[in-house]
């Protein structure tokens, strides 16, 4: 036998609440993930993810609410008759078993032959890279192994959905990474519907097929990972994820104007009180030679400029005060050339870069 | 002269180090001194007093008299039985409430706690002579289960077998609740969890994953409370009623009545080596736990 996708189940969340005294954990959440599809729940801490990822798994009673795997009301089953796969934060490895003995351990569970469980046991830790680690003990295992461990305990008895609470938090940051791209392969390979949470942005950006941003127990944004991050909806998640600088700006019609200057934008005009200029750093350029035509252009003094090996970074002050930041790429010749504190430089926007948001904290 | 250069102040740390541990000799020395005066001394003595017989010369007439003596070997099977017993009910009583304890939010927890080693904060003399009082046929306890229609004539529970274990387990029980306890609070509550994930119900999570991870504290628990009850003296001799007698007791009778110190010289050796051999033999279990339990 091979690993076969197995088949995978849609999840559909709807009206979810939980209320922990005045606090709302979950507010009115309403989800719904597609079938093999990769989502994260990124969040900082305290934004309630967690929250709906134990109501998944059913460790969280919610005070309302209608949760569906596939066609079927799970919202009131119990835990152990959900049949869905789950990592832990903790890894959760049960210390008084071997490797084996905790992967092994839902097939037991469901009273599978002995050389079934022996076989499908050996398959999942191949799977995960693991072969002939089975009679390990856990403590003899480094954090990448425990990971591995927990993912194969989690995914031996093909499981239709996984659940994945902050796996990968405790691991070194190099190791972070490989394992980012190992359980997006795994994903790819196995086809169950992942639901994912982290509060790394980076973690979600490389990892999801859409992202749903939780705060204070709502979904800020559920989109693809580039939509996210080019249109963020509103100021929390512009801010959230990747570093930006705001413009507080005018609008008149269908004409944003900031200070004097008119801007060539791209996109909608989101309806708000509050609109504002959302500028990332990557996408300011530096113009060496004045004003570009076509672009929004902008005089400002250089405050601070930061080399950073692969980039440098540069604070500059507008002539209203304003500070925006913008990120450059550092090349032979521009190296022996940064621009100086106290320079007045000429920062360049395309339009298609010039995305205007609602500034409301939402 | 390139090695003085190279390592610099390599005879004053040597110094140090040495010092050091000589201060630390020093420190313990007093303790240790404690030791050998209070427990290898006696000890030593009771093993030489033991082989001397009634005649003031060596003689192994004292160990033979435990094999031959009928009433030797009773009482030897009656500190058994007592000690299993105490330790068997204590198990029962005491892991359920552990549980309970553990599961109670901190501030309860630490109430029960206390309420639990209360009794260590009086006399263990007072606290069997209340359970005499108690358990005596005008008793409390045989008052008030008359009076409820439980049972119609007093029931004898004191001055026997049951009076005994009822005090004894009510003062082990201590001892086997704080070790239990301290390995469930260890426990961390995601294992559960991920058994319950991965298809446990609750009566099968609680013995495929929680038990298990608590058996170095009951077995930790058990063995204090059964080798205290091995030596134990006072509440079977109060609430046994003589009825049973424990080592401990004839040894008191040798010297008291008999004035024999060689005889209870030799049952003090005889418990003082089956309690090592049980240790022992203990020690052996709790290696072989570690190693199917990784360590835990």
């Amino acid at each position: 036998m091979t690993t076969q996708a197995t088949e995978a189940l849609p999840i559909s969340v709807s009206n979810v609440t939980k209320t922990y005294g005045p606090v709302h954990a979950l507010d009115d959440v309403s989800l719904e993930v597609k079938s093999g599809e990769f989502l994260t729940l990124l969040g900082p801490s305290g934004s309630g993810k967690t929250t709906l990822l134990m109501v998944l798994a059913g460790f969280t009673r919610p005070d309302c609410g209608s949760l569906k795997f596939g066609d079927d009301e799970v919202i009131r089953k119990p835990p152990h008759l959900r049949d869905v796969g789950m990592t832990f934060q903790s890894y959760a490895l049960f210390p008084h078993m071997t490797v084996a003995g905790n992967v092994g351990y839902p097939l037991r569970l469901r009273k599978r032959p002995k050389a079934e469980i022996a076989e499908r046991v050996e398959r999942a830790l191949e799977t995960v890279q693991l072969g002939g680690y089975g009679d390990r003990r856990i403590d003899q295992l480094s954090g990448g192994q425990k990971q591995r461990v927990a993912v194969a305990r989690a995914i031996v008895f093909e499981p239709r959905i996984l659940l994945m609470d902050e796996p990968l938090s405790a691991l070194d940051k190099k190791l972070r990474d490989q394992m980012q791209i190992e359980l997006r392969h795994l994903h790819e390979q196995l086809g169950m519907t992942t639901v994912y949470v982290t509060h790394d942005q980076r973690e979600a950006l490389t990892m999801s097929d859409r992202i749903a941003v939780v705060n204070h127990g709502r979904i800020m944004q559920l989109s693809t990972p580039r939509d996210l991050y080019e249109r963020p909806a509103n100021r929390f998640v512009a801010d959230f994820i990747g570093e930006s600088t705001f413009l507080p700006v005018k609008r008149a019609g269908t004409d944003v104007h900031y200070g004097d200057t008119a801007l060539r934008y791209s996109g909608d005009l989101p309806d708000t009180p509050d609109l504002q200029l959302m500028i990332r750093p990557e996408r300011v350029l530096l113009s060496d030679t004045g004003p570009v035509e076509g672009a929004n252009n902008f005089t400002a003094t250089a405050s601070d400029v930061v080399y950073q090996g692969d980039s440098f970074l540069l604070h500059a002050r507008l002539q209203d005060g304003q500070q925006i930041v913008m990120r450059g790429a550092v090349r032979g010749d521009r190296a022996t050339s940064l621009p100086h504190v106290g320079d007045t430089v000429t920062l360049t926007m395309a339009p298609e870069d010039t995305v205007l948001i609602d500034g409301r904290e939402v | 002269m390139t090695t003085t250069a190279l390592r610099p102040n390599e005879a004053g740390l040597r110094t140090d180090g040495r010092l050091e541990r000589l201060r630390l000799f020093g420190l313990s020395s007093p303790a240790m001194l404690l030791i050998l005066v209070i427990l290898v001394i006696p000890v030593g003595w009771l093993f030489y007093v033991s082989f001397i017989g009634a005649n003031g010369e060596f003689s192994l007439e004292n160990y033979e008299r435990m094999i031959k003596r009928k009433s030797y070997v009773r009482i030897f099977i009656t500190t058994f039985q007592v000690s299993v017993l105490t330790t068997g009910l204590c198990i029962l009583i005491g892991y359920p409430l552990a549980y309970f304890m553990s599961q109670l939010p901190n501030r309860l927890a630490n109430l029960c706690l206390i309420t639990v080693l209360l009794p260590f904060w009086t006399s263990l003399l007072v606290r069997t002579y209340a359970w005499l009082v108690l358990l005596q046929k005008q008793g409390l306890v045989n008052q008030w289960a008359m009076n409820l229609g439980l049972w119609d004539e007093p029931l004898k529970i004191v001055h026997n077998m049951t009076g005994t274990l009822i005090g004894m387990v009510h003062i082990m029980l201590p001892f086997l609740i704080l070790p239990v306890y301290g390995a469930m609070k260890a426990i961390d509550r995601d294992y559960l969890k991920a058994a319950s994930n991965l298809g446990a119900n609750p009566r099968t999570a609680f013995w495929t994953v929680f038990f298990p991870l608590t058996t170095p504290g009951l077995f930790a628990g058990s063995l204090m409370v059964f080798i205290l009850c091995l030596g134990f003296f006072v509440t079977p001799a109060v609430l046994g009623g003589g009825k049973v007698i424990m080592v401990s007791m004839k040894i008191v009778s040798n010297i008291e009545l008999f004035v024999n110190w060689g005889a209870a010289s030799a049952m003090g050796v005889v418990l003082l080596i089956m309690t090592l051999v049980i240790l022992w033999i203990a020690s052996r279990f709790l290696r072989l736990d570690q190693i199917t339990s990784g360590g835990h």
